[in-house]
């Protein structure tokens, strides 16, 4: 063969190949859509919905008092596209604060529950989901079909959502990692999961829509303070105190970021 | 008659002595459970153990599958027989270490479908076998086990 | 001492559409917990569904079936206001059922 007609075909290869592969790649993308798309519709996630329910009517604490008059920001019980405006400014607490930060709020003041008791046992397993997971699935599926809209606009809203994309992008611990160390760059994965690009709006917003979320690999319910906590632990970093500033803090930035998208109601993923 | 069959007679009978109190709930399971079948460690001694031995490879069973499960805890598979007069369905993944997963009968009206979350030890086969006018057809679908990201 | 169940079923065209989520370990056998114990086998074996008070479907399943089951039916025949009872009965001789109408 010619030299120039063997460069040809050898371009002409290389340029099959590539495209092979990405034919590959994104067969494998779209069987993974499937599986989650698969998974998300025969989920038993509906069960914690329930759960959720009865824990929210029960009556507890010194106070002898249900959940049913907490504020989720909507006015005392009103449940409906609630969880969809969180994280927001309360001004009975002056201060931010995201869904179970808010229910926290509500189990010490209506409820007359101590932070330490309420807060005893606030991720759970696989056996039982804890109380705040509980309550997150069912007050979440409160917001179905709602736009995602926390707050944006009150003076404290705002310095939160700064103070959360500065986090995002604080390198810190023993390998130097930040939230954008993963979370912010195309193309980036972990085997074979790809790593959403949580300060865009565009990666971000599928994200907020499907928290919380069972996870199919532990069996276990998980809310956004639990995916905080273990992003820390998995950066080798401290673990944020429940309902810390900073967790709020990211929260709000990731939910703002992604805001607008239709909540579809608590997830599932693997 | 099929196994299956002849341990869920037996299982009413055992059925109704344990919803009156009068068996102990430990014999009667042994009665409504073929554990010969489910205990079985190869396809091939699944297939026996449900009188399926050499089942007709059919393009009339339908299995929707993800190809490529992000966790083998949960591996949603949907099944529909359009082989006429289906009786039954099994669910059988190859690689497991007990392959045979399910068995569902299907009697009165219901269709020989099945929507069922399935638990994979590895990359498999996943083999449906629906039994129909006493003979046995078969159906699989390969699925790909990845393993998680993070771990978390 | 069974968690919740709950069945959605809607029919169209002379076919009932039943779902079915039930919470249970369905445990294999094959875990060790943080001790380093084996976890005993526990789960669901038996499952029967009802239409009306006769049954339609009865499966035996296995360990292998994931934690939390979720299965689907269809049923001929199945209309709106029709009764659907879906029972189980597992490897402790424990049991649990569901009903609902036909939306």
């Amino acid at each position: 063969m010619r030299r120039r007609s063997r460069h040809a075909a050898l371009w002409l290869t290389a340029a099959f190949a590539l495209a092979g592969a990405h034919a590959v790649a994104q067969d494998a993308k779209k069987e993974i859509q499937k599986y989650q798309s698969m998974i998300t519709e025969g989920s038993p996630v509906e069960l914690f919905e329930l759960e959720g329910e009865v824990l929210w009517k029960k009556k507890q604490g010194p106070k002898t008092a249900s959940l049913e008059q907490c504020d989720l920001g909507q006015g005392p019980g009103v449940l409906k596209g609630a969880y969809a405006q969180l994280p927001r400014y309360f001004k009975d607490a002056d201060r931010v604060m995201d869904l179970e930060t808010r229910l926290l709020h509500c189990m010490m003041t209506l409820q007359g529950r101590s932070r330490d008791e309420a807060t005893k046992r606030v991720f759970g397993n696989e056996d039982r989901l804890s109380e705040m997971e509980s309550l997150s699935a069912y007050i979440a599926a409160q917001s179905r079909g709602v736009a995602m809209a926390p707050g944006a606009s009150h003076d404290k809203e705002r310095g939160v959502f700064e103070l959360g994309k500065r986090l995002f992008f604080h390198r810190a611990g023993a390998w130097d990692f930040s939230c954008a160390s993963c979370h912010s760059e195309e193309g980036k994965r972990i085997r074979m999961q790809d790593l959403p690009i949580l300060n865009t709006p565009a990666a971000a917003r599928p994200v907020v829509a499907t928290w919380p979320a069972y996870r199919v690999s532990n069996s276990q319910f998980k809310t956004m303070q639990w995916r905080i906590n273990d992003c820390y632990r998995q950066m080798r970093m401290p673990e944020p105190v429940f309902g810390s500033e900073a967790s709020v803090a990211l929260n709000l930035f990731l939910t703002v970021t992604g805001q607008g998208e239709i909540y579809r109601g608590p997830g599932t993923k693997r | 008659m099929n196994a299956l069959r002849r341990t869920t007679l037996k299982a009413a009978g055992a059925a109704f002595l344990l919803a009156s109190g009068l068996l102990h709930p430990l014999r009667a399971l042994a009665a409504t459970w073929n554990k010969a079948a489910f205990a079985s460690k190869t396809p091939a001694d699944a297939l026996k153990s449900i009188g399926a031995s050499s089942p007709l490879e059919s393009k009339d069973i339908l299995i929707e599958a993800p190809q490529i499960a992000e966790n083998g805890l949960v591996v949603p598979i949907e099944i529909t027989s359009n082989v006429p007069n289906t009786k039954s369905l099994a669910v059988i993944v190859e690689k497991n270490p007990f392959p045979l997963v399910a068995q569902f009968e299907f009697m009165e009206g219901a269709l020989p479908f099945l929507k069922i979350n399935v638990k994979m030890g590895e990359s498999s086969w996943v083999r449906v076998v629906a039994e129909a006018g006493g003979k046995h057809y078969t159906a699989a679908e390969e699925i790909k086990v990845t393993i998680g990201g993070c771990g978390g | 001492m069974s968690g919740p169940m709950k069945i959605r079923a809607t029919a169209k065209d002379g076919v009932a559409d039943i779902r079915v989520l039930m919470s249970h370990p369905m445990e294999t056998g094959q875990r060790k917990d943080a001790d380093g114990k084996v976890i005993p086998p526990h789960f669901i074996q038996n499952v029967t569904v009802k239409l009306n008070g006769r049954t339609v479907a009865e499966g035996q399943i296995s360990q292998a079936v994931s934690r939390n089951p979720v299965f689907s039916f269809r049923a001929k025949g199945g209309k709106p206001g029709d009764k659907v009872e879906i029972s189980w009965l597992d490897t402790k001789g424990e049991t649990n059922k569901a009903e609902t109408v036909i939306a």
